[in-house]
């Protein structure tokens, strides 16, 4: 998922997006395939998923824009995500997130200088009773204070 | 010996992955023979990371447990909890839809069935669509998403609609705040939820079906998918369910983070392929759903409620309940609560009763201040209220809604001032577009309570009419209801909105 990563070719492109177009309303599977391959929706996917599914290119990026989750760039080697969720708000969410920001340096969707960690706003995980909760990549992680956000950051390189 | 750490997301969060692999290593190091079996949450989060260990037949809970405490538990020195289900927070519970969570290994279709897993399905199997629908007329089930609309109705609509292709849609979105039992549901009984699929199907005359899950819940995802590959490699699944000669298959579909997409009108959209944009009704889903065809679109808990209604009967889900809520509600206790996690329960217990006994009150100690129910777009409820006993009309009542039936504890440092601001702020951040009202009024709501935290008053009945022009001038719940929880703060805790008056002045 670096950003120094070669640009995917045409070719896997095409094929990522050829191997979903089975299914009944392809679309938000081939964003999360492409995602899932290259940490974003490369630029030159969209005409291919258009010419693909017969609509135009600003139909497939008006889609694209509309979710939270699609990355027209790729994100930070790794993602954390903190939950800013009423039931996270009730233990004290609100400040962890705001002291975590103000170390790193960053705004929200913001990633660190180098490159390691971007911050993500998420309102709600399911992890309501242990809460303030958040994400690393895939790895769920309650109850942090400000020690683990510290490790879990540190883990991750920021 | 056989020895149980949950696989939860909640358990996971604090740290059953660790403990779980610990146990292995040590078990293996002294070259014992000890079986780790990854179970679902028991529910009881603050108890994470439960281990059970299997005491000739009787599961004895230790917890929380640390990787550091590992030796001392397979030592037999480590504290007890005792029996696990003797526990009061579990042994004060109906469990129906939640009765196997926790218990077995959920990705064991032969452990399912042994605790009655599939006999639901059986038994439809042997009836006509006509009276699979009827049963769960009967049995008085209501939605479990928020609105409470009956199932057998929808289910009805569905039946009666003549189309090649019919679905089941199950939304697995669950993007409200305090809320967790369909991810419990999915992690920790994922056949439940294709049993209740199945019966849907055969139903209505579905044969295809999908569960739009959240990009959020990653383990839920993984665990459903192994769920469906084995239900159709076992047959559960697939042209001839169970040997019915009926087919029924189903799809995992991941959702890419967007609140509105819990709606079902832009559910179906988002599973389309389109913008997330909530569709003006009618025409029903039940009758242009998916793809212009007949669908029912069913929360997770709803369909997973489904099987213990075939396995027990109708009549026995709806001896359970208060008046038109019947059945048992599978209460999600969260935010800053001594004992949370979940609570499965007739309908009709007193708010307070929840909030107090069960949850303990706060984990901080302090009172009660604010408990909000029902998600982002539920209201705040005053303790003043903790008599509303819990059920969809007795909530209406109060000025509130139950919804997903998440409830979120705050003490008395919660600022309800920035509660009712964050409202506006998430309304405004997830808002589909399609109506002025939310889309604008949500932005003017921030803005216009941010001068009432700057100490302008007269902002206060500007709030009041924008909250009545969003309630009148949107189309989902979403625009509609966000006036719940900023409109309940306001009237039910006045000072937080005058005090900062007091502080800018
Ligand atoms: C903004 C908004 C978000 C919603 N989110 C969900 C959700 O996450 N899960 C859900 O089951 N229902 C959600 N609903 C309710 C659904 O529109 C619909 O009523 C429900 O899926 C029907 O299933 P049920 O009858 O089994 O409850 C939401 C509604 C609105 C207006
Ligand atoms: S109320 Fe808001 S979310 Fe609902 S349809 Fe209107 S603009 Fe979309
Ligand atoms: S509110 Fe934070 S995990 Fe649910």
């Amino acid at each position: 998922m670096s950003l120094s990563q070669p640009a995917p070719s045409a070719e896997e492109i095409r094929e990522i997006v050829a191997s979903q177009l089975h299914l009944e309303g392809p679309l938000l599977p081939i964003f999360h395939a492409l995602q899932d391959a290259f940490g974003c929706v490369p630029e030159g996917a969209l005409p291919v998923i258009a010419d693909a599914l017969n609509i135009t290119r600003a139909e497939v990026h008006g889609v694209m824009s509309f979710y939270h989750d699609f990355r027209e760039v790729p994100a930070g080697r790794h993602v954390v995500k903190i939950c800013r969720a009423e039931a996270c708000q009730a233990v004290g969410a609100d400040a962890l997130a705001a002291r975590t920001l103000e170390k790193l340096g960053t705004e929200w969707h913001g990633t660190t200088a180098n490159g390691a960690v971007t911050i993500e706003p998420v309102y709600c995980l399911g992890l309501c009773a242990c809460g303030p909760a958040a994400m690393v990549d895939n790895k769920v992680v309650g109850r942090v204070d400000d020690a683990k956000m510290a490790k879990l950051l540190a883990e991750a390189g920021a | 010996m056989k020895i149980y750490v949950p696989l939860d997301s909640a358990a996971k969060a604090l740290g059953a992955d660790e403990v779980a692999g610990a146990i292995a290593a040590e078990a293996a190091a002294r070259g014992m023979d000890v079986q780790v079996i990854r179970n679902g949450t028991r529910g009881m989060i603050w108890l994470e990371p439960l281990v059970e260990v299997d005491q000739d037949g009787t599961r004895v809970g230790y917890g929380p447990v640390s990787v550091e405490d590992v030796p001392a538990l397979l030592d037999g020195k480590l504290a007890s909890l005792g029996p696990v289900e003797d526990i009061p927070f579990l042994a004060k519970q109906t469990r129906l839809t939640f009765a196997r969570v926790g218990v077995i290994d959920p990705l064991d279709l032969a452990d399912y069935e042994a605790h009655g897993g599939l006999a639901g399905l059986r038994r439809a199997i042997a009836m006509t669509g006509a009276e699979i629908v009827k049963e769960v007329t009967d049995s008085g089930l209501r939605g479990r998403g928020g609105a409470g609309f009956p199932t057998g109705i929808k289910w009805n609509t569905v039946l009666g609609a003549e189309a090649d292709q019919k679905y089941i849609v199950c939304n697995a979105d669950e993007g409200d705040s305090g809320t967790f039992a369909d991810r419990m549901v999915m992690e920790g009984d994922p056949f439940c939820l294709i049993e209740g699929m199945a019966i849907a199907g055969l139903g209505v005359g579905a044969t295809k079906g999908y569960v739009y899950l959240r990009s959020e819940y990653p383990d839920a995802i993984a665990v459903m998918e192994e769920a469906v590959r084995r239900a159709r490699a076992a047959g559960v699944l697939g042209a001839d369910v169970l040997g019915s000669g009926k087919g029924f298959d189903m799809e995992i579909r991941v959702g890419a983070g967007a609140y509105v997409c819990g709606e079902e009108t832009s559910l179906l959209n988002s599973l389309e392929g389109k913008r997330g944009i909530v569709r003006a009704k009618p025409p029903l889903p039940a009758l242009e759903g998916f793809l212009g065809k007949p669908t029912v679109v069913n929360n997770v808990l709803s369909l997973a409620t489904v099987p213990v209604i075939f396995e027990k009967g109708a009549a026995h889900y709806a001896g359970f309940g208060l008046g038109r809520s019947k059945g048992t509600m599978p209460i999600q206790i969260a935010g800053n609560v001594k004992f949370g996690g979940l609570f499965e329960t007739a309908f009709g217990m007193p708010l307070g009763t929840l909030v107090n006994e069960v949850a303990g009150g706060t984990a901080s100690g302090r009172p009660v201040k604010a408990v909000q129910v029902g998600g982002p777009l539920g209201a705040y409820l005053h303790p003043d209220q903790f008599d509303t006993p819990f059920g969809y009309e007795e909530f209406d009542q109060a000025g509130g809604l139950i919804g997903h039936a998440g409830v979120v504890i705050f003490d008395d440092s919660a600022d309800m001032l920035k509660m009712a601001r964050f409202a506006m702020e998430f309304c405004a951040v997830e808002s589909c577009g399609k109506c002025t009202p939310c889309r604008i009024g949500a932005v003017r709501g921030v803005e216009t309570i941010d001068r009432i935290a700057e100490g302008d008053a007269g902002a206060i009945p500007l709030l009041t009419d924008l909250c009545e022009t969003m309630k009148d001038g949107s189309l989902c719940a979403l625009g509609g209801f966000t006036p719940f929880p900023v409109m309940s703060a306001l009237t039910h805790f006045p000072d937080d909105f005058a005090r900062q008056k007091e502080a800018a002045e």
